[in-house]
C-alpha cells in the first residue's frame, strides 16, 4: 500500500493550492459578507477546466480522475468554503449522473457544455417534506404526448439560481413493493428558462453565504419527453448513486475546510503572545494542535481512499464506493466541526470576530454535517453494511 | 510559426534561501520553480500559439529534475520539452551555458525563440543575448509586448525602459528576451498535467550537442571564476529616538547626514 501521490497528483494539488490562493481566498470574506455568488472565480475555473475534471476529454473534461477533483475541492475549501460546494454540487450532483445515466444525446447536449464549464449544474432532490427521506417526495411528473409537466418544488438547492441545468427527481406513479405500494421516482434534466420552471425564497443561511441556495418551483412546467434521465422509476437507485459520489465532494469540502482552519491557527499561535511568549509555546495549545491535526490527516486518508475506490469503480462496475464515501463524509464533517470550533477558541476573542478566516470556517463547517445525507445517514448507510 | 521557449529551474526564494558549506547554493534543499521572466516568455508564446497556431517548445539545461519546469510548461500548453542534462555541464557560467543551449537549439527549428530577461538565482540577464549571438540571430531584450507579423516574418516588440519605451522590429527568426511584467502567466489545467506526466521529454547530453566544442563547456568551459559567495550582511536594529518637538527631530536627523557626510 502506498500513501504517497503521484507525480500527477502533486502537480495538480500545487495548481488548485496556487488557484485558491490568489484567486479564491480574496474573495472569500467579501462573498461571505454580501452573500454574493462568485461568478468570477467560476468563469475562471471554467477556464481552467475545474469544472469537468473527472469526465472524459471526449466529452469536454479534463479526463483526470476523481482523486483529483476531491483535492480540488479539498484545495478550494482551505480558503473558502463556498467555493468547493460549487464544484462540487455542479460536479457530482450534475454532471455526474448525466454521465452515468444519460443517453449518448444527454451527454452531448448536457454533459459537454456542463464539463467545458460553459453552463453550470445543479440537483433537485430536496423538498419542504422529503429530506432525509426520499419517498416524501410531493413533485410530480406527468407524461403527456411528447412532454412531461412537471409540477411542485425543491428546496435547499446549491448553485440554486445560478445554475442553467438541473437534474430534478419527480414521482411519475405507484409501485408496489414487497406487498407495499410505493411511489415511483424518476429523474429529469430541466434547462433554467423552461416555462413554469421559477426560483422562490433565496435561502438566508448560516455558513457557505456565497453559495446560492434557492428554492425551485415548477408550475406546469413542460420539459421534452426525451429529458427523463435513466428509466422511469429508477430515479430512487439514481439520487442514491449519485449522492454517494457526491458524499466524496463533500467529505473533501469538510477536510479543506479542516485543514484550512488548522493552518490559519498555526500560523495564528506562532505569532499571537501572551505572558510574554507565543501562545504556541504553551502545552495545552501544543496539545489541541496534535489533535487537530491527527484528524485532519486522519481524515484526509479516509477521503482520498475513498476517491481512490470510486476511481476502482469507474473501471469495474461491481466495486461499491457507497461505505468509504459514507464514512468519508461523517468523519470529515465530524471533523470539519470539531477542528473549526476549536480553531476558534484558539484565536480567542478574535476568533470570534468576522474579519478572521476561522469564524467564518465554523460556520460553513457546519453544513457538511448535514448536506448530501446527514451525519445520521452515513451512520445508518455503514451500520447497514455492517449488518447486512 | 516554430517557437522554442527557454526556460530555467530556479530555487524559490519564497521558501527561504539555503547554502551549502563552501557558501553556495544548496539547491537540492530548496523548492524550485520556473524562473518568473521565463514563464513570462512563455506566456508570450502561448499567446501566439492561440492566436496565430504555433508549435511551441520548451528548452531547459539542468538537472534531470529540471524535467518538472518541461512538464508544468507542457502543463500550460506548450507542445514538446527537451531537456539538455549532462554531468560534463555542470558548473556552467552564463558563456558555458549560452553556448550549451545553442548547441542544443541548433537541433531545432525554429523561427523565434524566447528567453526570460534573467533568472532570479543569477540575475546576469547574458543568456539569451548570449544564444542569439552565437546562432547570429538578431535579438530583442527586455521585451515588455510581443506581436508578430507572420507573412512579413517578423517580429515588433515593445522594449521597456525606466521612463520610456521602443519599439523595436526584426526579422525572424530571431531572438527576443522577455520580462515578467510582459503578462500574467496563465495556469496549468488538471488535463494538462495529466497529459505532460505521460508526455515524453526529449533528453540530450553532450554528445547531443550541435558544433559546440568541449573548452567552451561546463565548469572547465567557464571563464567566470566565483571568488566568495556569502549571504547578505544583516542590517543592525537601527537606532530609535523619541525627540520632544518637530525641530529636535530634524536637528537629530541633519546632524547625522552630516556627521555621515551626506551632505
Amino acid at each position: 500500500m502506498d500513501f504517497s501521490l503521484s507525480k500527477e497528483h502533486e502537480m495538480a494539488r500545487q495548481l488548485f493550492k496556487d488557484f485558491a490562493e490568489n484567486e479564491v481566498k480574496p474573495l472569500a470574506q467579501e462573498i461571505d459578507e454580501q452573500h454574493r455568488f462568485p461568478r468570477e472565480t467560476v468563469d475562471k475555473m471554467a477556464k481552467y477546466g475545474f469544472l469537468g475534471i473527472p469526465v472524459p476529454k471526449e466529452y469536454g473534461g479534463q479526463g483526470c480522475d476523481i482523486l483529483t477533483y476531491a483535492m480540488c475541492v479539498e484545495e478550494l475549501s482551505k480558503v473558502c468554503g463556498t467555493t468547493g460546494v460549487i464544484v462540487s454540487a455542479h460536479t457530482s450532483l450534475c454532471v455526474d449522473p448525466i454521465m452515468t445515466f444519460g443517453t449518448e444525446e444527454q451527454k452531448q447536449k448536457y454533459a459537454v457544455p456542463l464539463a467545458k464549464g460553459e453552463k453550470l449544474g445543479a440537483f433537485g432532490l430536496t423538498e419542504p417534506g422529503a429530506g432525509t427521506d426520499a419517498q416524501g417526495q410531493q413533485t410530480k411528473a406527468v407524461l403527456d404526448g411528447d412532454e412531461w409537466i412537471l409540477n411542485g418544488s425543491k428546496c435547499f438547492i446549491t448553485n440554486g439560481k445560478e445554475a442553467d441545468v438541473y437534474v430534478i427527481f419527480a414521482v411519475t406513479g405507484k409501485v408496489e413493493k414487497r406487498g407495499k405500494m410505493m411511489k415511483e421516482i424518476s429523474a429529469f434534466i430541466v434547462e433554467k428558462g423552461t416555462p413554469g420552471f421559477t426560483f422562490g425564497t433565496k435561502e438566508n443561511k448560516m455558513g457557505i453565504c456565497g453559495s446560492s441556495t434557492y428554492e425551485l418551483i415548477f408550475t406546469d412546467c413542460r420539459i421534452p419527453k426525451d429529458n427523463l434521465l435513466g428509466k422511469q422509476g429508477k430515479g430512487f437507485n439514481i439520487a442514491m448513486h449519485t449522492l454517494d459520489g457526491g458524499r466524496i465532494g463533500i467529505a473533501a469540502q469538510a477536510l479543506g475546510l479542516a485543514a484550512g482552519a488548522l493552518e490559519t491557527t498555526i500560523n495564528h499561535v506562532k505569532e499571537r503572545k501572551q505572558f510574554g511568549r507565543a501562545i504556541g509555546a504553551f502545552q495545552n495549545t501544543q496539545f489541541q494542535l496534535a489533535d487537530m491535526a491527527t484528524k485532519v490527516q486522519a481524515a484526509q486518508y479516509m477521503v482520498y481512499s475513498a476517491a481512490a475506490k470510486k476511481d476502482e469503480y469507474t473501471k469495474n462496475p461491481k466495486v461499491s464506493y457507497s461505505v468509504e464515501a459514507a464514512m468519508a463524509k461523517l468523519y470529515a464533517a465530524e471533523v470539519a466541526m470539531e477542528v473549526t470550533t476549536k480553531a476558534v477558541q484558539l484565536h480567542g476573542g478574535y476568533g470570534y470576530i468576522r474579519e478572521y478566516d476561522v469564524e467564518r470556517m465554523m460556520r460553513d463547517a457546519k453544513i457538511t454535517e448535514i448536506y448530501e445525507g446527514t451525519s445520521e445517514v452515513q451512520r445508518m448507510v455503514i451500520s447497514a453494511n455492517i449488518l447486512k | 510559426m516554430k517557437i522554442v521557449v527557454c526556460v530555467k529551474q530556479v530555487p524559490d526564494t519564497k521558501g527561504g534561501v539555503k547554502f551549502n558549506p563552501d557558501g553556495t547554493l544548496d539547491r537540492a534543499a530548496m523548492l524550485a520553480i520556473m524562473n518568473p521572466d521565463d514563464k513570462a516568455g512563455l506566456e508570450a508564446a502561448l499567446r501566439l500559439k492561440d492566436q496565430y497556431g504555433a508549435e511551441v517548445t520548451v528548452l531547459t539545461m539542468g538537472l534531470p529534475k529540471a524535467a518538472d519546469v518541461l512538464r508544468e510548461a507542457i502543463a500550460m500548453g506548450a507542445d514538446k520539452g527537451v531537456l539538455v542534462t549532462d554531468r560534463v555541464l555542470g558548473g556552467a557560467d552564463t558563456w558555458a551555458t549560452s553556448t550549451t543551449i545553442a548547441g542544443a537549439l541548433r537541433n531545432l527549428e525554429y523561427d523565434l525563440i524566447i528567453t526570460g530577461r534573467q533568472a532570479i538565482d543569477g540575475d546576469t540577464a547574458q543568456v539569451g543575448p548570449q544564444i542569439a549571438e552565437h546562432l547570429g540571430l538578431p535579438v530583442i531584450s527586455y521585451a515588455e509586448e510581443i506581436s508578430v507579423d507572420e507573412a512579413a516574418k517578423k517580429v515588433t516588440v515593445k522594449r521597456q525602459f525606466d521612463d520610456r519605451y521602443m519599439m523595436v522590429e526584426a526579422s525572424m527568426p530571431c531572438l527576443v528576451t522577455a520580462l515578467a511584467e510582459l503578462n500574467e502567466p496563465r495556469y496549468m489545467t488538471p488535463g494538462g498535467i495529466f497529459d505532460a506526466c505521460a508526455a515524453e521529454i526529449t533528453t540530450w547530453g553532450r554528445a547531443d550537442l550541435k558544433d559546440v566544442e568541449d573548452s567552451n563547456l561546463g565548469l572547465a568551459g567557464s571563464p567566470t571564476k566565483i571568488a566568495k559567495a556569502s549571504d547578505k550582511v544583516r542590517k543592525g536594529a537601527g537606532e530609535k529616538v523619541t525627540p520632544d518637538s518637530p525641530e529636535e527631530a530634524v536637528s537629530y536627523i541633519v546632524g547625522k547626514l552630516d556627521e555621515k557626510h551626506a551632505i
